[in-house]
């Protein structure tokens, strides 16, 4: 299940709803990761832009990668301005075993972070400035350039 | 004719133009001066597929996307 949300995340709200949706399907484990807004060079926030048709084609990649393994994907992420302290991404896995559980959820948030088509920007003093230097070229990146 | 678009930071409009492969469309964006600092470090995608070469064949219709580097979170 993918959620895209226009601001900030219902953190209590996502968290349980997931947890009743799978309260029953007898798995043993259910890790949640929430990234939350810090406060830290001065931003008042952090806004989003997404590209939905390949982020939902490469989340349904990692839905078919974990099937196997018996471990089920949920994801939620904002568009638009959310401010410090506030949620902008949830991830969380189920699983029968806890150690399937807490190997995919390790590496389906690395791989969100390098490429999902999600671009960062820093609100700061007004402005909506793209964070380039926290952002990672997609695998590939270079192509027009003739470099890969 | 093709289109490109330009995701994320990039604040180009859409673009329309006749090309067969992706190699002519880059060689149209070389010339783009406003399209410098994105050329090295956009992936490709077109009709929502990643591609990894410039001979991918483009047909009448596709629609052409780059993707600078992301940080989701």
């Amino acid at each position: 299940m993918l959620e895209l949300h226009n601001g900030a995340l219902n953190v209590p709200e996502i968290l349980a709803r997931w947890y009743v949706s799978e309260a029953e399907s007898n798995y043993g484990a259910y890790i949640p990761f929430v990234g939350t807004v810090r406060a830290e060079d001065g931003i008042e926030g952090l806004s989003f832009d997404l590209y939905e048709p390949i982020l939902t084609s490469w989340f349904d990649a990692w839905v078919a990668k974990v099937a196997p393994l018996g471990a089920v994907l949920k994801m939620a992420h904002s568009r638009g301005d959310v401010y410090l302290h506030e949620s902008s991404y949830i991830a969380a896995v189920f699983s029968p075993k806890r150690r399937v559980a807490l190997e995919t959820i390790d590496a389906f948030v690395e791989d969100f972070k390098a490429s999902a088509p999600i671009w960062k920007y820093d609100l700061k003093n007004g402005e909506r400035l793209y964070a380039l230097d926290r952002s990672t070229a997609i695998v590939g990146a270079g192509l027009l350039g003739g470099t890969v | 004719m093709i289109t490109v678009e330009f995701l994320g930071p990039i604040q180009k409009p859409v673009l329309s133009m006749e090309a067969s492969t992706l190699r002519e469309v880059a060689e149209v964006l070389k010339q783009d001066p406003s399209m410098a600092e994105w050329i090295e470090n956009c992936a490709v995608a077109v009709n929502d597929t990643l591609v990894g070469s410039l001979d991918t064949l483009l047909k009448e219709g596709d629609k052409v996307s780059l993707l600078p580097p992301v940080c989701g979170g």
